[in-house]
């Protein structure tokens, strides 16, 4: 099988190039194993990946125009020729490697903890089912960024729009029934960039490799602010 | 050119939840905190966990920490020190109180109090009716507390850096850890980080082992780092297998497939697990059944084309009962064998899965080994926590859910005393250029450029021969063979060399670095099993069946000068309670 793979090496390379390896697919083989493959034809090739199942989310590339995780893509499911790129719309380090920092600060900067004022009891804050059941499909973020890497409005604005994996957390937040920072939650999203620059175009929640919506998060968050201020 | 130095009051090594969790306490306490980590912090193997943490909240049963201890103590087959597990029981309520108050999404009961589900091993009045200690936020507690832990942690404004790979710890003449020399991954470049005091959090090393449940960046560094710093490493030879890993892959299959009645069977579709264990069949405790499996696949009865796996069923159960139950596995099967488990069974192999020794502490995580007054001295500036660390409160066999806890309590106690040692010595020891010179050396001697052999080919050869010469069974003539290759495989080490001399991001460089350490562990885990003449716990001896307390209720210590290994005793007596004498281990 081929594969085609992004080199981009900055200590030799004035301009990225595609490189071809030809790997002899096994049945069931996923394309981080073939991406291993390529690394033991050249040890010079250089990408990120550590669990193998879906749950750390370093080995987000672009496969054939699409972000996905490398270990949860069977190569059965790609169509030749494949094409293996880094995230897009993120500065490239090194071949399949881009650094994450300004996804990272977006991260960090909606407070993603709980926030509390009341003191705390010896035992557990209790939470009903029903309210901890509001928290799924938002807690189970891997930080992999498929999604804001997708977003078209992050690509234009990434210094000033969150991206869709902070806003996700953003509402996983406000959403905790133990939270108690609503209002400061609500008044750091305001203007027109931090959150509102998202228009719906779903790009994150088709990518997104844990079944994730970001769109209806945000879509939660704006509603949210509407009812706050009536 | 002079090597960059960073000075920090307190620098831990691994951000999973040990490191973590010690990072927050410090950080808290207005120290200087650094934490390093190879991977950005929640990329480290605690996000894997899946079942829970263990705690006697009595949510849902009636519970006490005293129980939980005797369980404990009986699951590490008496190898486990009595006044660790202790504290470790008794912490494990506060600890999971304060992590929910972190924010940990907890799954719920009606009433609103954390979910605890039934584990393995767990029992009510001391050996009584089965307990449910295990608190849970659904199948993905280990992401649930290490995300919690590392948000706690921007909250704290802890010192991270990210994507630094530890070399090797910097000790001065008088034995005083110094800190670390580390390598910034993206720019190449050897970083001196001084400390008052260094916490190694760097986790386990199941990919020492060909087929494993671990993460690719589980390479035993910490304790790698240990060893060459003069450290013994402690019951090496107890290696916990998973009987059902997915065959040739790994992934965890949950013994809840065999709980909701799926069976294993051999090549001729018997089903062998009859003839090992009569009553408690494929539900029969972990080391029996992973000892069944290697048996058939010995005798040639394993299926495939190369007769290397048995098969799990649960097709007979029904695609509802399947599906509904069995959701998690059923997303293993279809991403990553392409079959629904409902229709065909599953191919799976025992799988390393957990290291229960590591590097020698104390209750308040401070490395202690032999020195001039006496075998349990403590090494000034250093603690270690987390699954690199033998505390030890898993002895010879680990409990489901008890790793966690043991993270979270001792990465926790590390801070605790940390802040007390920084208090009591607040400067700065000098450190010299000597200091540095073993980790440099050790980086360096990958500059040799020339033809060689391959990282990758060693690294191979070193994981295949761990798996057939230090497996699940385990005997004199096999283990000695293994010793025999390994020693080879060490010598050639020196040829290997590296392609990719670049500075950028040189994950080749890494991975060698890597190597280097898992041949170490590698060894301290062949030459102490080799060593302990019994079996016990996960460590079975087919020339020595029987569990022999009168000479081996003993920890070993291995060390790397000299291949010698020592042991010292257990330390049977709890803090506060009467002490669990040895008794025959049956379920
Ligand atoms: C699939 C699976 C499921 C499990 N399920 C459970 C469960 O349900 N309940 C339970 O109690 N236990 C479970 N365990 C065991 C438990 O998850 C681990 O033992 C525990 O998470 C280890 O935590 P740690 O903090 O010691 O190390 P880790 O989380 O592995 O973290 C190690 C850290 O050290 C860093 N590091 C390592 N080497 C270096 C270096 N050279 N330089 C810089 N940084 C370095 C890494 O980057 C990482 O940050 C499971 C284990 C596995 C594999
Ligand atoms: S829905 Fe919003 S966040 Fe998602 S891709 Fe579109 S613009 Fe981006
Ligand atoms: S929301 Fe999904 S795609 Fe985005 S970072 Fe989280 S897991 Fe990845
Ligand atoms: S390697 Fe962890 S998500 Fe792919």
């Amino acid at each position: 099988m081929k594969i085609r793979v992004y080199r981009f090496h900055p200590e030799r390379d004035q301009t990225p190039r595609m490189q071809s390896f030809e790997v002899a697919a096994r049945p069931g083989m996923m394309l981080r194993e073939a991406l291993l493959e390529i690394k033991a034809l050249d040890e010079s090739f250089a990408f990120r990946h550590s669990c193998g199942e879906g749950v750390c989310g370093s080995d987000s590339v672009n496969v054939n125009g699409r972000n996905c995780l490398a270990c949860t893509t069977a190569l059965a499911d790609l169509q030749e020729p494949i094409e293996v790129r880094p995230l897009p719309g993120r500065p490239v380090i090194r071949d399949l490697i881009v650094d994450m920092s300004q996804f990272y600060d977006h991260y960090r900067a909606i407070k993603p903890y709980l926030i509390r004022t009341d003191p705390l009891p010896e035992h557990e804050i209790h939470q009903t089912p029903e309210a901890r059941a509001k928290l799924d499909g938002l807690y189970e973020c891997i930080l992999c960024g498929c999604c804001s890497t997708a977003c078209p409005s992050f690509w234009w604005n990434p210094e000033r729009f969150h991206g869709p994996a902070a806003l996700l957390q953003a509402w996983r937040f406000l959403a905790d029934s133990r939270d108690q920072a609503t209002d400061e939650r609500l008044d750091a999203l305001e203007g027109a960039y931090k959150l509102f620059r998202c228009h719906s175009i779903m790009n994150c929640v088709e990518v997104c490799p844990k079944g994730l919506n970001p769109t209806q998060a945000i879509g939660n968050i704006k509603e949210l602010m509407l009812s706050q201020a009536l | 050119m002079p090597i960059p130095r960073r000075h920090f009051d307190a620098l831990i090594i691994g951000a999973g939840g040990a490191g973590l969790n010690a990072a927050l306490r410090l950080a808290s306490a207005e120290l200087r905190v650094a934490v390093v980590s190879k991977v950005f912090p929640t990329r480290s193997h605690t996000v894997a966990a899946q079942g829970g943490v263990n705690a006697a909240l009595a949510n849902v049963l009636p519970d006490h920490w005293h129980w939980h201890m005797f369980d404990t103590v009986k699951g590490s087959d008496y190898l486990g020190d009595q006044d660790a597990i202790e504290t470790m029981c008794r912490e494990a309520i506060p600890t999971v109180y304060e992590l929910e108050h972190a924010g940990v999404p907890f799954s719920r009961l009606e009433n609103g109090k954390i979910y605890q589900r039934a584990f393995g091993g767990q029992s009510q009045q001391f050996g009584g009716e089965q307990a449910a200690r295990t608190c849970a936020a659904a199948d993905r507690t280990g992401h649930a507390i290490l995300h919690t832990l590392y948000q706690q942690n921007i909250r704290a404004r802890t010192h991270f850096f990210d994507e630094y790979f530890a070399i090797d710890l910097i000790r001065d003449s008088e034995g005083v850890v110094l800190g670390a020399l580390v390598l910034g991954i993206e720019d190449g470049e050897p970083l001196v980080i001084a400390a008052k005091t260094t916490l190694l959090a760097t986790g386990g090393y199941g990919q020492v082992f060909r087929t494993n449940t671990n993460a690719f960046i589980n390479t035993g560094d910490g304790m790698a780092m240990a060893l060459r710093a003069g450290i013994p490493l402690q019951d090496m030879e107890f290696y916990q297998f998973h009987p059902t890993g997915v065959a040739g892959k790994g992934m965890l299959i949950t013994e809840a497939a065999r709980g909701e009645g799926g069976y294993l069977v051999n090549a001729d579709g018997e089903r062998f697990m009859e003839r090992y264990a009569p009553s408690a069949r494929d539900l029969a405790s972990r080391d029996v059944v992973a000892r069944a499996i290697v048996s058939e696949i010995r005798a040639g009865r394993g299926c495939g084309a190369q007769k290397d796996y048995v098969l799990l069923k649960v097709d007979h159960l029904g695609a509802e009962v399947v599906h509904q139950r069995l959701p998690g596995i059923c997303d293993i099967c279809r991403v990553f064998l392409g079959i629904d488990p409902a229709q065909a069974p599953i191919p799976v192999f025992p799988t390393a899965h957990y290291a229960m020794g590591g590097i020698p502490t104390d209750p308040q995580a401070r490395v202690i080994m032999p020195a001039r007054h006496g075998p349990e001295e403590v090494v000034p500036g250093l603690y270690a926590a987390g699954e690199c660390a033998c505390v030890s409160v898993h002895g010879a066999n680990r409990l489901g859910g008890n790793s966690l806890l043991d993270i979270l309590v001792f990465g926790r106690a590390a801070g605790q005393d940390i802040l007390r040692y920084v208090s009591e010595n607040p400067h700065h020891r000098p450190l010299t250029d000597e200091d540095i010179e073993p980790g440099l050396a050790r980086l360096q001697r990958w500059a040799r450029r020339g033809d060689g052999e391959r990282v990758s080919v060693i690294k191979a050869e070193l994981r295949k021969l761990m798996e057939d010469h230090c497996g699940v069974f385990r005997d004199q003539e096999t283990m000695s063979h293994g010793v025999a290759k390994l020693t080879a495989l060490r010598e050639r080490l020196d040829i290997v060399r590296l392609q990719d001399h670049s500075q950028v991001f040189n994950t080749a460089r890494i991975e060698a670095l890597e190597l280097d350490n898992l041949l170490d562990v590698g060894t301290a885990t062949l030459m102490a099993a080799l060593a302990r003449e019994e079996s016990r716990g996960a460590h079975s001896r087919v020339d020595f069946p029987e569990r022999d307390d009168t000479h081996w209720l003993k920890h070993s210590l291995y060390s790397l000068s000299e291949d010698r290994i020592d042991y010292k005793p257990v330390r049977t007596k709890p803090i506060s309670v009467d002490s669990f004498p040895p008794k025959p281990r049956v379920y």
